[in-house]
Formats: structure tokens, C-alpha cells, sequence
């Protein structure tokens, strides 16, 4: 049987949860210049439609494999991109720490992101999954590798700001 | 037909003969997207409808759409390839409700009338009836209820389908700009990457009018223009078919060093902006002409691309007179080493909706689109290179969209 009292898994998954929702935060308040320093140096950020991911296939919306680009997907959509004011809200739901594997922990979660623009409408833009793989750093837990797999694989008008 | 044609058409003024002032009720009157419909998408017009490398094996398929018609591509067991209308002949259900796969047959969900690979009705449940009883008529013909076939041709891998019995075949409809340009990038088998779906709120012909645009690329993708992807400065063509249905525009990286001055007076080409990682415009040649960037739009519904080595067919759907979807599908060659697949699969951050230089397409067709909702009298003006539909050697020309915007009065009907 179970030994509840030997169950520790809690710390885990409050830290995991707090990275989370320092990621979401950061994006939804518009503070897009801290999203990067939320992984190591030697990354992967891809954002993936759901019908390219089941196929296997690689054609991804973002496709960054360091906090280099990442930095440059933000300092692009802050000085050279341009499009229509949003914000963004992510529901984040579902936070499963599924273990830990050679040092890095596996957590797969589901988000939903509203898209405000400024007109006042509030919309659901993009509903999907985050699989991380989150790494200990001296400054704490930080992503190695975020992939986004979208189920809205039909993308209104443009996607800007990360999911 | 007439009848449909006169009213809807009559109440728009173009007050030049050309195509260089457009009344914006083009694109937003409902009648002329009907209109267009008919004429255009089910008129004597080839419609890109898949690549061949989307349906290689027998049994593979792709549902899609000529226009707004659903319509499935399907490969039969002789290797043949085929379109019909994705609506079953009983009572019209869709029989094919899945984006791609492989089947032996299409088989409707309803009644289940079954189809072979070509568009054959080869079975129907209850035919002969249950114990004597029900049972289609006595004179019922299979070979007469089959799916609404299109005819369907493909040039150098790319596949077309149309409605018309009359229209040219497709090699003629292309022409020899095209030919030649579809050629040169599809001279290797191609391995299909993967597809990205963007849905724009804006009639189509404005993406027509955007593809055909190379005065906007290097002012409005400032992206593109910094790393000098895209300068209107650099060597490049603006180029149309025969008929002026179809351009191209090419250009060439790294031959404006030096005489990029005429940014001046523009808010692009920031020379500040510069990459944490550069890796994303690292590339490799894939042609030895010097040619980094094509962008080729096939009439009415088609782009094959190449931005530096991102290759790519962009498939047109409208989807009502203020709607349309653009799917990307992104190709590599299929003798690509690893190196070269990295190249692409990191490149391809510059395409697509989210695309570091193309996402802004969509937002400009949006804003044009919101704007002219009245005042469907008054027009655009389109003059940038002598107001004339004309091919020029470089890029500070609209050319190609007066081009685009005469074929487009001329299969409509509209009198010059
Ligand atoms: S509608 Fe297809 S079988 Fe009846
Ligand atoms: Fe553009």
C-alpha cells in the first residue's frame, strides 16, 4: 500500500508551477524582455502546429535553439515587426510532473490563450499543450526545452507574441 | 448568366481603363465574390490543389478546395491522380472528413455509398432491398451517380484541378514564365516539412495584390530589409506572363552594398538591430544563379516561393468575401543531408504566419480591408513605376498588380 506520509513530491511541483506561472505572467503582463532569462542558455523553443507534430513532420510556427533567439524573436517584435496591439491571457491548466530523467524534469500541461485586441473583444487564439523539460540553475529552475504542439493549427491573422 | 452579371457588376465605376485605380467595392460586395465563384474559380482557370508529394502512395488523399468547393485529391492504385467534390451523390454529405489519409476506398458515413479511388460510385447499401422489400428503382445506373469530377493535370510535381471543359491545358495556362520558374525549384524530389494554416479577415484579392507588391517588401517587413534579405535596392525583376495573370519577383542578397542610401526618407532599415543569434539567416545556396529570392504567384490561387533556402507553395482559399485561408506548405529536397535540414527547419522562422518576415502580410491585408467597407466608388492607386502593367528590372514597380487587376476585369467582364 501507498505510504502517504512518504509522498514528497509537493516542493517539486509548487517550484514547477511557480516557473510556469512566472512564464505565463511575464508574457500576459508585457514584459517579453524577461521571458528569455526563464531559460538556459542552450535551449530549445518550438512552437508546433498539433497536425505537423502527430505526422512527425518539423515545420514549426518558431523554431529557436538558443536564449539568443529567443532575445531576437522579442527585440523583432518590439522594433521591426508590425501588427495590431493585443494582449494575451494563458489559462494554464492540468501541470503533470511526470519525473525526473537524467536531471531534468518532464511536465506536460495544457494552456488556453485569450487574445484581447484593441477593439475590446476578448477571443480564445490558440489552445494546446506545453511539453517542458526544466533544469536546476544557480538562479533556479529554468526551461531547456519548451516545445508548444497548438491544436489551433489555423492561426487568426499572425501569431506575434510567443504562446 | 447574364442576368447575374450585369447588375452585380454595373454599380462599380473603375475610372480608368486599366487596372491601376480599383473601386473598393471589388472587395467587399458579395455578388462579385459569387461572381468570381463562377468565373474565376470554376472558370477557365487551373487551381493549385496539392503537391505530389502530398499523395504519393495509391489510397493517399488530401481534402481541400477549388475556390470555396470542397474538393478531395486522391492518388488511384494505377498511380493516377484525381479530384472530386467532397460531397457524396446521395444527398450530399462530405465523404471525406479527415484532412489527409489513406483509404481503399471513400466510403460516406450516412448511407455509406461507396467510392473508388477515382470518383466511381461502387457500392450502395440496400441496392437490391431487404427481403423483397425498398430497393433503389429498377433503372437505377452506378456509373451515373458517381462523385463531380474535376480535371486534373500537374506540372513538374505541383497538382492542378479545374471545373472548365474549355480551359487551356495546363502547361499552356502557366506559360513559359511560370514553366521556367517552377522548373528551377522543383528540379529535385521534394519531401513535404510540414504545413502552416493562417486565417486572414480580408477579401483575397488583396493577398493577390500583396504577392504581385514589390514596393512593399523592403518598407513594411523591416525584418527582411535590415539583414538585407529583401532591399528594393538589390538586383531584381518584376516579371508577368503573357497574359499578365501570373508574375514573378526575384532578388538578389548582397547586391545593394554600398548604395542602400535611398532608405533615407523611409522608417525602415534600422541599423541598430542587430542578432543575439545570427544563425537563423545562415544558409547555403540552393540554386547557382545568384537568385535568393522568388516569389512566384500562379493565377488565381497559388504562390511558389523560395526566400532564401525556405521553399514553399502558399494555396489561396477564400472563404467568403472577407475571408480567406492561406496554407503554407514548406518542402525540402528529399537528398537534403542533415546540415541542410537544419538549415531550413530554423529558417522556417521567417515564414509563415509567425514568420519573422512575412507575418505582416496578413495585418496589411486586414487594415486595407477594414477601411474600405464604404465608399465602394472610390478607388485605389496604384501608379509606382508609370501606372502601367508593365515588366520592369527591378523592384520600385506595381506593375504586376495592374497586370493582375486587367486579366481580372477581362475575365470578369468587365469592359476596359
Ligand atoms: S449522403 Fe452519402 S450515403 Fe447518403
Ligand atoms: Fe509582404
Amino acid at each position: 500500500m501507498l505510504d502517504l506520509s512518504a509522498l514528497v513530491p509537493v516542493d517539486l511541483h509548487y517550484q514547477v508551477s511557480k516557473l510556469l506561472s512566472d512564464y505565463v505572467e511575464c508574457i500576459d503582463d508585457d514584459r517579453l524582455e524577461e521571458w528569455p532569462q526563464l531559460f538556459v542558455e542552450d535551449c530549445l523553443y518550438q512552437v508546433i502546429a498539433r497536425e505537423n507534430a502527430d505526422r512527425g513532420l518539423p515545420t514549426s510556427a518558431m523554431y529557436c535553439d538558443s536564449r539568443g533567439m529567443l532575445r531576437d524573436r522579442v527585440v523583432a517584435l518590439r522594433h521591426a515587426n508590425i501588427y495590431a496591439k493585443h494582449y494575451y491571457r494563458h489559462v494554464l491548466s492540468n501541470v503533470n510532473v511526470k519525473g525526473v530523467q537524467d536531471g531534468e524534469v518532464l511536465v506536460q500541461s495544457n494552456y488556453v490563450v485569450l487574445q484581447t485586441l484593441v477593439e475590446g473583444d476578448t477571443k480564445v487564439f490558440n489552445a494546446g499543450k506545453y511539453l517542458d523539460r526544466i533544469v536546476a540553475t544557480p538562479d533556479g529552475l529554468r526551461f531547456k526545452r519548451k516545445v508548444v504542439v497548438f491544436d489551433t493549427y489555423r492561426i487568426p491573422n499572425l501569431l506575434v507574441t510567443p504562446l | 448568366m447574364n442576368a447575374i452579371r450585369e447588375p452585380a457588376l454595373g454599380h462599380l465605376r473603375w475610372p480608368t481603363a486599366g487596372g491601376s485605380q480599383v473601386p473598393y467595392g471589388v472587395f467587399t460586395d458579395p455578388a462579385i465574390y459569387e461572381l468570381e465563384q463562377q468565373r474565376l474559380f470554376r472558370g477557365d482557370a487551373w487551381s493549385f490543389v496539392a503537391l505530389e508529394a502530398e499523395i504519393p502512395a495509391s489510397g493517399d488523399y488530401k481534402s481541400t478546395f477549388v475556390g470555396d468547393s470542397p474538393v478531395v485529391v486522391s492518388r488511384a492504385e494505377d498511380g493516377s491522380i484525381h479530384a472530386y467534390v467532397n460531397r457524396c451523390a446521395h444527398r450530399g454529405a462530405a465523404i471525406c472528413r479527415e484532412l489527409r489519409g489513406n483509404v481503399q476506398n471513400h466510403t460516406c458515413v450516412y448511407h455509406q455509398w461507396a467510392y473508388d479511388l477515382k470518383g466511381n460510385l461502387i457500392g450502395v447499401p440496400f441496392r437490391r432491398g431487404l427481403n423483397g422489400q425498398g430497393g433503389m428503382p429498377a433503372d437505377f445506373d452506378m456509373k451515373k451517380h458517381g462523385l463531380q469530377k474535376l480535371r486534373v493535370d500537374a506540372y513538374a510535381g505541383l497538382v492542378f484541378a479545374t471545373f472548365s471543359d474549355s480551359v487551356e491545358p495546363l502547361q499552356d495556362y502557366l506559360g513559359p514564365m511560370p514553366c521556367k520558374a517552377i522548373d528551377r525549384i522543383m528540379s529535385r524530389p521534394i519531401t513535404v516539412l510540414g504545413d502552416q494554416r493562417q486565417y486572414v479577415a480580408g477579401n483575397w484579392k488583396l493577398y493577390a495584390e500583396n504577392t504581385r507588391d514589390p514596393y512593399h517588401a523592403s518598407l513594411l517587413h523591416l525584418f527582411h530589409c535590415t539583414f538585407g534579405l529583401y532591399r528594393s535596392s538589390q538586383k531584381g525583376v518584376s516579371v508577368m506572363d503573357a497574359k499578365r495573370r501570373h508574375s514573378m519577383l526575384t532578388a538578389m542578397r548582397g547586391t545593394d552594398e554600398g548604395k542602400v542610401d535611398g532608405y533615407q526618407d523611409t522608417r525602415t532599415y534600422n541599423t541598430d538591430f542587430t542578432l543575439a543569434d545570427p544563425s537563423v539567416l545562415a544558409g547555403k545556396p540552393d540554386f547557382d544563379d545568384g537568385v535568393t529570392l522568388v516569389i512566384l504567384a500562379v493565377f488565381p490561387n497559388l504562390v511558389v516561393q523560395q526566400i532564401a533556402n525556405t521553399l514553399a507553395v502558399r494555396q489561396i482559399i477564400p472563404r467568403g468575401v472577407d475571408k480567406f485561408e492561406l496554407v503554407w506548405t514548406q518542402f525540402g529536397y528529399a537528398d537534403d543531408d542533415s546540415e541542410m535540414q537544419a538549415i531550413r527547419n530554423k529558417q522556417g522562422n521567417l515564414i509563415g504566419p509567425a514568420g519573422l518576415i512575412s507575418m505582416e502580410d496578413g495585418e496589411a491585408v486586414e487594415i486595407v480591408h477594414r477601411s474600405i467597407i464604404r465608399d465602394q466608388d472610390q478607388t485605389s492607386y496604384i501608379a509606382m513605376g508609370g501606372e502601367q502593367a508593365k515588366d520592369a528590372e527591378h523592384l520600385v514597380t506595381e506593375g504586376s498588380i495592374i497586370g493582375f487587376w486587367e486579366y481580372y476585369r477581362e475575365v470578369m467582364g468587365w469592359a476596359a
